[in-house]
C-alpha cells in the first residue's frame, strides 16, 4: 500500500507585457514587449525583481530541502516565456532549474510555451505550442514531460481526451465542489472518456491557505505554522486520503507572499513536519498518478480553471473587450504561419499568453482586487487599446512585408 | 475702449473650445484698439498673447490639469453661497471662484472704471456682478455654453450652476450668445427676454492653422487603411455626454455593417473614455474604433488632416468650432441638428444626434460615393473662411460703443 503523499506543484511563468503602445507607434515600431521605463510593463525590471524576491531564494530552499529530505519531491511547469526572459537576463536562475530537475525527484510538466488559451480557439496552434515547450524542456533540462497542465488549469472532457491520446500520464485540473459534488480530490481519478491517463484535483482550501491567506492578519489562524497546517492535511486525508494536491503559482513564495510573512520557513518546517511521520511521503505528479488507482471517473464537460470564485474563463474571456483581442488575434493565425517570418511569428504568439485578456478583464468585484494588483496598466481598457494597436501592427508587418491579409 | 474680460483659460492652458475663443476674440478686439484687462483663475506664461494685460488672480498652476477646476467640470460645483466657501480651499470650484471674485474686486479698484465688463460663462459671472456693483460700467455676459449643454440630454445639470447661470443673466446688460440654439435656450429656459441676447456665432483664426504640410506619418496604420480603400471617419472632441459620442459609435457600428471598409478615429480623452472603448467591443467594431488619447500640435492636427469625413456628434452644442478646423482640413461634415455650427454652414450633412440610422446613411452615402464626398468638400471650404474673428470684434466694439452713447444721452 502506498503512502499518502502531499504533490506540491508549482507554476513559474512570466508574461511578456505589452509597453504603452498608441496608435501612434502602430506600423511605425514593429517592438511591443521593451518597455524600458521603471513601470511594471518593464519585462526585464519585472524578471530580476522576482528572479532576487523569488526564483533565488526559493530555488535556493528547494536545493536544500531535496538534500536534507530523501523522500522529498515536487512537480515544476516552466513557461517557455519565462524561460526565453531568464535566458536573456537571469541564466543563473535556469541554472538553479536545471540542478533541482538533475536530482531526479523533481518532475517537469508540460503546457503550452505561450501559457496560452489556444485550446479554445485553435487545437493546430495548441498542438504546436503543447510541442515547442516540449523542445524548449528537452533543450534545456533534458528531460520528456510525462504529465500535463493547461493555461490556468483551464479543463474539460476534451482536452483530457486529448492529453490521454498524445500519451500523458496525469493531467492535473481544478477540484472544484460543485462539480465533484460527492468526491473529495484526496484521490486519483480517470477523466472521463479516457483510457490510461489520470486526473490529479487540485485542493484548493489548503492550496489557498499558502497562495491567498498565509499573509493575511486578519485571518483567524494568521500566523500559521507548519504543524498546524501538516495537521490540517492530515485530518483533510482522513482515514482514507491518498493525496493532497497542492498547486500554485510558484513565485507565491517570495514575490506574492512576500518573504518577511516567514513563507520560506514555513514551507522549510511544513516539508520536515510532513515527513516527521512514517507513513507520509512526496510524490511527483506522474508518480502520484502511477501510485494509486483510479477512483472513481470524472466529467467535466465544462471549462474549469483555478481562477476567481466562479473557476471559469470570465477572468480571460468574460467581457466583450477580451472576446474581441482574442477573435481578432487568432483570425490572424492562417497569415502568420504562412508568412514563414520568424520574428513576427514569434511576436504574434507573445500575444497569444495569457495574461494579455487578464489584464483587460472589468470583473471588479472581490476578484478584481487580484486582477487590479497583477496588472501594470492604468485600467484594462488601456490594456486593450495597447493589445489592439500591437495586434493592428502584426496585420501591418504581415501586409508590408508579405503581402498577405489586409487591414 | 477699456474692457475689463473675464475668462477662465486660454492657449496654450486650455481643457478645449473656450480658451481658443477668448484667445481670438480679445486678440481681434486689440486689433480694433480695445485696451484689455485679462483675468485668469490661475497663473502660467501666454506666449502670443502680449496684445492685453492678463492678470492671475490666484497662484495656482494652469487650471485644466487639476480635473475638477477646469472649464467644463461644474458638475463638481457643490455650494452656492460664495459667503459660505472657504476662502483658502483652493481645491474646489468655488473656493477657487471665491478667491477670482475678490481679486476683481481689488483690481477694478486698482484699475478704475472700464467701458464695459465681458464675462465668459457661469465660471466668471460672479465676477462680472461683482465688478459691475463695484464700478457701475455695463456687463455684457458672453454665453459659450450652458448648464442644461454640459448635461447633455440626460440630466437637468447643476441646480446651483444653474441659479448662477440664472442671476449673471438676469443682472447683465446685454448678453452675447454663440449660435440661436444657445439664444433659445437662454430664452426658454431661463426666461430671458429675447432683445436683451444678440447671437455671435464664433469664427475660425486661419493664420493660427496656415503653413501647414501635412506629410501623412503621424497616424502611418491608418493612412495605410486608407490606401486599402477605407474612408476615415474622426472627430476631435472631450469625450463626455455632451458630445453624443455613444451614438455616433453606435451610428457608426451600423454604417458597417453595410459598407465595411470605414473606420472611426475619436481623437480625445475624457469620463466617457471607458465606456466608448466597451460600447466599441460590444458592437464588435472595436477593431475599427481608434483611440487616440489626447492630442496636441501635430497629432491634434493631423486627426483632422487624416479624416474624410468629419462627425460632430453633439447631443447640445452651443457653436462647435471643431466643424470649421475640419472644413479647413479638407473633410465632407456631418453636423448634428444640436450643434450651433450647422446655422452657418449650408454644405453639410444634418441628422439629429439621437438618428443613428440617418447617421449611418449619411456615413454609407459619403464612402460610397466620391462624388457626394468632394462636393461637401468643396463647398463647405467656400463658406467656412467667411466667418472671422474680426467680425465678431467689430460687433462687439459696436455693442460697447452703445453702452457709452447711452451713458451721453
Amino acid at each position: 500500500m502506498s503512502k499518502r503523499g502531499v504533490v506540491v506543484y508549482l507554476h513559474v511563468h512570466q508574461p511578456w507585457r505589452i509597453k504603452n503602445y498608441s496608435i501612434f507607434d502602430t506600423a511605425v515600431d514593429h517592438s511591443y514587449f521593451n518597455d524600458n521605463s521603471e513601470t511594471d510593463r518593464n519585462n526585464e525590471k519585472i524578471l530580476h525583481k522576482v528572479a532576487d524576491k523569488s526564483y533565488r531564494p526559493m530555488n535556493a530552499l528547494l536545493g536544500k530541502l531535496l538534500d536534507t529530505y530523501p523522500d522529498f519531491k515536487f512537480s515544476l511547469s516552466i513557461t517557455g516565456t519565462l524561460l526565453e526572459q531568464a535566458e536573456q537576463w537571469t541564466p543563473d536562475v535556469i541554472e538553479n532549474f536545471r540542478s533541482l530537475v538533475n536530482t531526479g525527484r523533481v518532475e517537469l510538466v508540460a503546457e503550452t510555451y505561450y501559457h496560452s488559451l489556444a485550446f479554445f480557439y485553435s487545437r493546430e496552434e495548441f498542438e504546436r505550442q503543447v510541442d515547442a515547450h516540449a523542445g524548449k524542456i528537452k533543450d534545456l533540462f533534458g528531460v520528456e514531460p510525462t504529465a500535463f497542465r493547461n493555461t490556468e488549469l483551464a479543463y474539460n472532457d476534451d482536452l483530457a481526451r486529448w492529453a490521454d491520446s498524445r500519451g500523458y500520464k496525469a493531467i492535473l485540473a481544478e477540484g472544484w465542489d460543485p462539480i465533484l459534488s460527492w468526491r473529495s480530490s484526496n484521490f486519483v481519478y480517470r477523466p472521463a472518456g479516457t483510457q490510461n491517463i489520470k486526473l490529479l484535483l487540485k485542493n484548493y482550501r489548503l492550496s489557498d491557505d499558502l497562495a491567498f491567506r498565509f499573509s493575511n492578519k486578519a485571518w483567524e489562524h494568521y500566523p500559521l505554522h507548519a504543524d498546524k497546517y501538516s495537521g490540517w492535511i492530515d485530518a483533510a486525508l482522513g482515514e482514507r486520503g491518498e493525496v493532497m494536491n497542492l498547486f500554485m503559482d510558484y513565485e507565491t513564495f517570495g514575490e506574492n507572499v512576500w518573504e518577511d510573512t516567514g513563507i520560506f520557513e514555513f514551507f522549510s518546517n511544513f516539508v520536515g513536519q510532513w515527513l516527521s511521520q512514517d507513513d507520509h511521503t512526496f510524490y511527483t505528479v506522474t508518480e502520484a498518478a502511477e501510485a494509486f488507482e483510479a477512483a472513481d471517473e470524472v466529467s467535466m464537460p465544462n471549462t474549469v480553471t483555478w481562477a476567481d470564485s466562479e473557476r471559469d474563463l470570465t477572468a480571460w474571456l468574460g467581457n466583450s473587450m477580451q472576446q474581441e483581442a482574442m477573435r481578432y488575434l487568432y483570425d490572424l493565425e492562417g497569415d502568420v504561419m504562412r508568412s514563414g517570418d520568424e520574428p513576427l511569428i514569434a511576436d504574434w504568439r507573445k500575444l497569444t499568453t495569457s495574461d494579455h485578456p487578464y489584464y483587460m478583464c472589468t470583473k471588479w468585484s472581490h476578484d478584481g482586487d487580484v486582477h487590479a494588483y497583477f496588472s501594470p496598466y492604468d485600467s484594462p481598457y488601456d490594456a486593450f487599446l495597447y493589445y489592439m494597436n500591437a495586434l493592428r501592427d502584426v496585420r501591418y508587418r504581415l501586409m508590408e512585408h508579405h503581402h498577405h491579409g489586409g487591414l | 475702449m477699456k474692457i475689463l474680460m473675464l475668462g477662465w483659460e486660454l492657449p496654450p492652458h486650455n481643457s478645449g473650445g473656450l480658451g481658443v475663443a477668448c484667445y481670438h476674440m480679445s486678440k481681434a478686439l486689440a486689433d480694433e484698439g480695445a485696451s484689455i484687462d485679462f483675468v485668469l483663475p490661475y497663473d502660467a506664461e501666454h506666449p502670443g498673447a502680449e496684445y492685453m494685460n492678463i492678470h492671475a488672480a490666484t497662484r495656482l498652476e494652469p487650471i485644466h490639469k487639476f480635473g475638477m477646476l477646469g472649464a467644463y467640470d461644474s458638475k463638481y460645483v457643490e455650494e452656492h453661497d460664495l459667503d459660505k466657501v472657504d476662502l483658502k480651499d483652493l481645491q474646489t470650484m468655488r473656493g477657487v471662484q471665491k478667491r477670482y471674485v475678490n481679486y476683481v474686486g481689488r483690481l477694478v479698484k486698482r484699475l478704475g472704471k472700464p467701458d464695459a465688463i465681458h464675462a465668459h460663462d457661469w465660471l466668471t459671472m460672479e465676477a462680472g456682478m461683482k465688478a459691475k456693483e463695484l464700478t457701475d460700467a455695463p456687463l455684457i455676459v458672453h454665453v459659450h455654453a450652458t448648464e442644461f449643454d454640459r448635461a447633455g440630454t440626460f440630466g437637468s445639470g447643476n441646480p446651483i450652476v444653474h441659479e448662477i447661470e440664472y442671476n449673471g443673466l438676469m443682472m447683465a446688460d446685454r448678453i452675447i450668445a454663440v449660435s440661436n440654439i444657445t439664444k433659445s435656450i437662454i430664452v426658454h429656459k431661463y426666461g430671458i427676454p429675447a432683445d436683451k441676447i444678440e447671437v455671435m456665432h464664433n469664427a475660425i483664426d486661419l493664420p493660427t492653422l496656415g503653413n501647414y504640410e501635412y506629410d501623412r506619418r503621424t497616424y502611418r496604420y491608418i493612412e495605410a487603411m486608407k490606401n486599402e480603400g477605407y474612408t476615415v471617419i474622426s472627430t476631435v472632441t472631450r469625450f463626455t455626454v455632451q458630445k453624443g459620442l455613444v451614438q455616433l459609435i453606435q451610428g457608426f457600428a451600423k454604417a458597417v455593417s453595410k459598407y465595411d471598409r470605414m473606420l472611426l478615429v475619436l481623437a480625445g480623452d475624457g469620463e466617457q473614455r471607458d465606456e466608448l472603448i466597451e460600447l466599441a467591443s460590444d458592437l464588435g467594431v472595436s477593431d475599427k474604433v481608434f483611440f487616440t488619447g489626447f492630442v496636441r500640435g501635430k497629432q491634434w492636427r493631423d486627426a483632422y488632416n487624416i479624416a474624410d469625413v468629419f462627425v460632430m456628434s453633439s447631443v447640445s452644442e452651443p457653436f462647435g468650432l471643431t466643424a470649421l478646423e475640419a472644413a479647413h482640413h479638407d473633410t465632407a461634415l456631418i453636423v448634428s441638428n444640436q450643434s450651433g455650427v450647422s446655422e452657418v454652414l449650408k454644405h453639410i450633412l444634418r441628422y439629429d444626434f439621437w438618428d443613428t440610422e440617418r447617421l449611418a446613411d449619411q456615413l454609407v452615402g459619403i464612402a460610397a460615393s466620391p462624388a457626394l464626398s468632394h462636393s461637401l468638400k468643396a463647398n463647405v471650404k467656400t463658406e467656412y473662411a467667411n466667418l472671422t474673428w474680426s467680425d465678431v470684434a467689430r460687433r462687439c466694439m459696436q455693442l460697447y460703443r452703445s453702452f457709452k452713447i447711452g451713458a451721453t444721452a
